[in-house]
């Protein structure tokens, strides 16, 4: 299961898109994201659908690797689904005691879905195509204008920096602790709610002081290689638009007019 | 009591493109009050043995009968597994949680439903057994204890599950040489009076071939061959191709053997080889 | 005779919890390293070789007395980013001292923190990746690395900062014999292109091969000298709770044995030649 999880995760790989300037991408896959909360119509979603495809099939990233993205998120998307479908009002189509499906409900049950969908593929091609170093200093750079009324953007972005390097650390380590605290007799799959929270005590502590001394760890070890915060670095990538970032604000902005365009007419 | 190990397979990743072959037909036997040392590099498919041997992983094809009961059955429950094998992982203090010595020893026990009484008397017998004072240290908290004490006081809570099968994986990783042999004289200790079976894992070299009655070489989750120390670490070439070094005496005495000195082959004990090498001296000298 | 790091009475107390009374973990050391030299510091868990080793470039300062990095004194807070620059570190953890969840902006991360200029630090990244052999491992994430991979990555990222002298801590406690053998061999190799290097370790046969050997115990320097000169002494070592080298040993048992094995005997080669010199 944790394995599946694709959003965060960076998929290898030379294409148009993860050489694009992450700050492009930033901006388009927000642009995108609202875009996909103001479509309300299937050819809407379909044109968005279409881009999305066609993004992916540049990037060269396996539509295999993106599904099973969406798996972890089966239960939500089925229950958002379910929620939609049964409590919306409107033109009944099917009834059984207090349980019914109307027509509304099914259509938006049906664009939530899609929704929910579009919305975690394109977020995570976001991730698939960007190193998540570059995907920081674009939030950093992006973010930087807003330093001058306080908000801390090189911080920000190294903590995420250190959160994308340890995640996968944290995750095996859990998975140890899980282990040997398993050979010690503790079962985590039986009894009632109240059983298994305490059943992650042996789990949560020894995880809590691993992260402790990880960030112990660190701190010194970047201490010891001159870390002072944001002033007087420089970068080895350096960020400069070049012609394909030019040209993917171009397509960007067709998308977006063509999607506006067809939001008015139908 | 004995463990028989029969055509344990085990894949990874079962019909995906990344599948892998993680135990390959692995089988061996080993005999009540037997120490049994498992060697072989990273990566060579020993710590997917050892979870198959506590029941943490399952095969995908053979058996692992331990005294009688095929653990691998599905009926097979997890406490009678535990009951009978115990295994320490590596750098096992990493999962003490508990906020005193005595509650953290006691966790296994409990999962097993034991009696209190029960309980506090393997608890006081797996401190003792590991070479703790039960009455100076009960009531401590394991995170203000040595690095050495808190390795023991995980194994302690190990072996309060009194397991007829004490899997140790890598006991001595990253201590100083002092508690590194105080670790190893308390795994020995626990196995002399207990009589359990103890399979030991370990890249000391020395360590095995001092301690172990018998020795198993794994490599790309194959098993490579087995046998007494002796028999082992005979087969240089064998251990050579699969990246694992003869221990440094025996390393040593075979290359004074291959300048032509006539020495008994494969000497696993530094006093053997000092004897040897002082009568060649003395032999020459005359 | 030009030393890099001069340490002067240094004691540095520590004190743990609230209450207690504070604990010497360094007690009145004066030492002198030699730029260019390798120098292994050896002692048991508390002896005082860690603490000792993170005063060296700044990251715990003297309680009392003082040390020079190349001229700077670590007190100085002016200069703290020189001292750190000159004496890089390596810790024993491979997997908590990366930074970066790619190999080469790893690398990076101490070059950009000097404000070296983008360029230079490519250049100084691919050479970094290459003296440890770890090239084609450019644009891997660590946690899918060996544990001496991951070591060969924080080697390089302390490396492409160009400093004057590295101090390994422990750097090979949690690896396999594969793996500390790697590491072994990349610290004889920065040590012959001239970087001084102090290597903390408590594995005999790792610190047979400097030049200079430290033994410490209870906060002070209990040997100091050639390894052939401090491994002589083995009773004392053995009261330190350490562990002599095997040829050490052999060579105390061979002479129990009625034979002489001069005392300065400490690697398999001498001891080979020694016995096989009759033939």
């Amino acid at each position: 299961m944790i394995r599946d999880i694709t959003i965060g995760q960076y998929f290898p790989g030379n294409s148009v898109i993860h050489r694009l300037d992450p700050r492009v991408k930033i901006i388009a896959t927000l642009l995108f994201i609202i875009e996909i909360f103001i479509v309300d119509n299937f050819l809407g979603f379909a044109v968005a659908g279409l881009c999305l495809g066609a993004v992916i099939a540049v990037s060269r990233v396996p539509l295999g690797y993106i599904v099973r993205g969406l798996k972890p998120i089966l239960i939500i998307l089925l229950f958002t689904f379910a929620l939609n479908m049964f409590m919306i009002d409107g033109h009944i189509l099917w009834q059984w005691g207090f349980l019914k499906i109307t027509a509304e409900g099914l259509r938006t049950a049906v664009f939530m879905a899609i929704r929910l969908i579009l919305l975690i593929i394109g977020s995570s091609m976001l991730t698939l195509c960007t190193r998540p170093l570059s995907l920081t200093d674009g939030i950093e750079r992006l973010l930087s204008p807003f330093k001058k009324i306080g908000l801390p953007a090189h911080e920000i972005a190294m903590m995420m920096t250190i959160a994308l390097r340890f995640i996968p650390t944290l995750l095996e380590e859990t998975d140890k602790i899980m282990k040997a605290q398993q050979a010690r007799g503790a079962d985590f799959e039986t009894g009632n709610l109240i059983h298994r929270a305490k059943s992650l005590i042996p789990i949560l502590v020894p995880l809590f002081v691993s992260a402790f001394r990880i960030a112990q760890d660190l701190a010194m070890a970047m201490e010891a290689r001159c870390y002072r915060g944001g002033e007087h670095r420089t970068r080895m990538n350096e960020m400069k638009f070049k012609g394909r970032d030019y040209a993917a604000f171009a397509l960007l902005a067709l998308f977006l007019a063509v999607i506006i365009v067809e939001s008015r007419i139908f | 009591m004995s463990i028989r190990v029969e055509n344990l397979i085990h894949i990874y990743d079962k019909g995906m493109p990344t599948e892998q072959l993680a135990l390959d037909n692995i089988s061996f036997t080993a005999e009540d009050g037997q120490m049994v040392g498992i060697i072989g590099h990273t990566g060579s498919g020993k710590s997917t043995l050892l979870q198959h041997l506590n029941g943490l992983l399952k095969p995908d094809s053979g058996r692992i009968v331990i005294g009688g009961t095929d653990i691998t059955e599905p009926g097979v429950s997890m406490v009678q597994i535990r009951k009978k094998i115990g295994l320490v992982f590596q750098y096992p203090e990493y999962q003490l949680f508990e906020e005193t010595v005595a509650k953290d020893v006691a966790f296994g026990p409990k999962n097993l439903g034991l009696s209190q009484e029960e309980i506090d008397e393997r608890v006081r017998e797996a401190i003792e057994l590991v070479g703790l004072d039960f009455e100076t240290i009960k009531d401590r908290s394991p995170f203000d204890l040595s690095g050495g004490q808190k390795r023991r006081v995980a194994i302690a809570g190990v072996v309060a599950m009194r397991p007829e099968v004490l899997i140790l994986d890598e006991p001595t990783a990253g201590l100083d040489p002092k508690a590194h042999k105080d670790v190893l004289a308390m795994v020995e200790e626990v196995h002399r009076r207990t009589g359990n079976i103890t399979i030991l894992v370990s890249h000391n070299m020395a360590d095995i071939a001092r301690l172990c009655d018998k020795i198993i070489v794994i490599d790309s989750g194959k098993l490579v061959t087995t046998g007494t120390p002796y028999e082992v670490f005979s087969k240089k070439d064998e251990l050579r191709a699969v990246g694992l070094e003869l221990p440094p005496v025996t390393k040593f005495t075979e290359s004074l053997r291959e300048r032509g000195l006539q020495l008994e082959s494969t000497i696993l004990d530094i006093d053997q080889a000092a004897d040897q090498i002082a009568a060649y001296l003395k032999r020459k000298a005359k | 005779m030009d030393n890099i790091i001069t340490i002067e009475n240094l004691t540095f107390e520590y004190t743990r919890g609230e209450e207690s009374d504070p604990v010497k973990a360094i007690d009145n050391i004066s030492l002198e390293i030699e730029r260019g030299s390798f120098t292994a510091i050896i002692g048991k868990n508390g002896s005082g070789k860690s603490t000792l080793a993170k005063n060296l470039n700044g990251l715990l300062l003297p309680t009392e007395g003082a040390v020079y990095v190349n001229g700077y004194d670590t007190r100085d807070d002016d200069n703290i980013w020189n001292v750190r620059q000159t004496a890089g570190m390596v810790f024993q953890n491979p997997d908590n001292q990366l930074v970066s969840a790619i190999v080469e902006d790893d690398v990076a991360f101490g070059p950009e923190n000097l404000g070296v200029d983008p360029a230079e630090i490519r250049r100084r990244v691919d050479k970094a990746l290459e003296d440890v052999n770890m090239g084609q491992y450019k644009k891997k994430a660590p946690h899918l690395l060996s544990g001496g991979q991951k070591q060969r990555i924080a080697i390089a990222g302390v490396v492409a900062m160009k400093p004057k002298c590295i101090i390994f801590d422990e750097p090979t406690a949690m690896l396999d014999p594969k793996g500390r053998g790697e590491i072994m061999s990349i610290i004889d190799e920065l040590h012959k292109e001239g970087i001084t290097v102090i290597l903390i370790t408590h594995f005999m046969d790792e610190a047979v091969r400097a030049d200079r050997v430290i033994i410490m115990n209870e906060g002070r320097i209990l040997l100091d000298g050639t390894p052939r000169q401090v491994f002589r002494q083995e009773e004392l070592i053995r009261s330190a709770n350490l562990d002599v080298p095997l040829m050490v040993e052999m060579g105390a048992k061979l002479r129990e044995r009625g034979i002489d094995v001069p005392a300065d005997i400490i690697t398999e080669e001498k001891m080979v030649e020694f016995i096989c010199q009759y033939e």
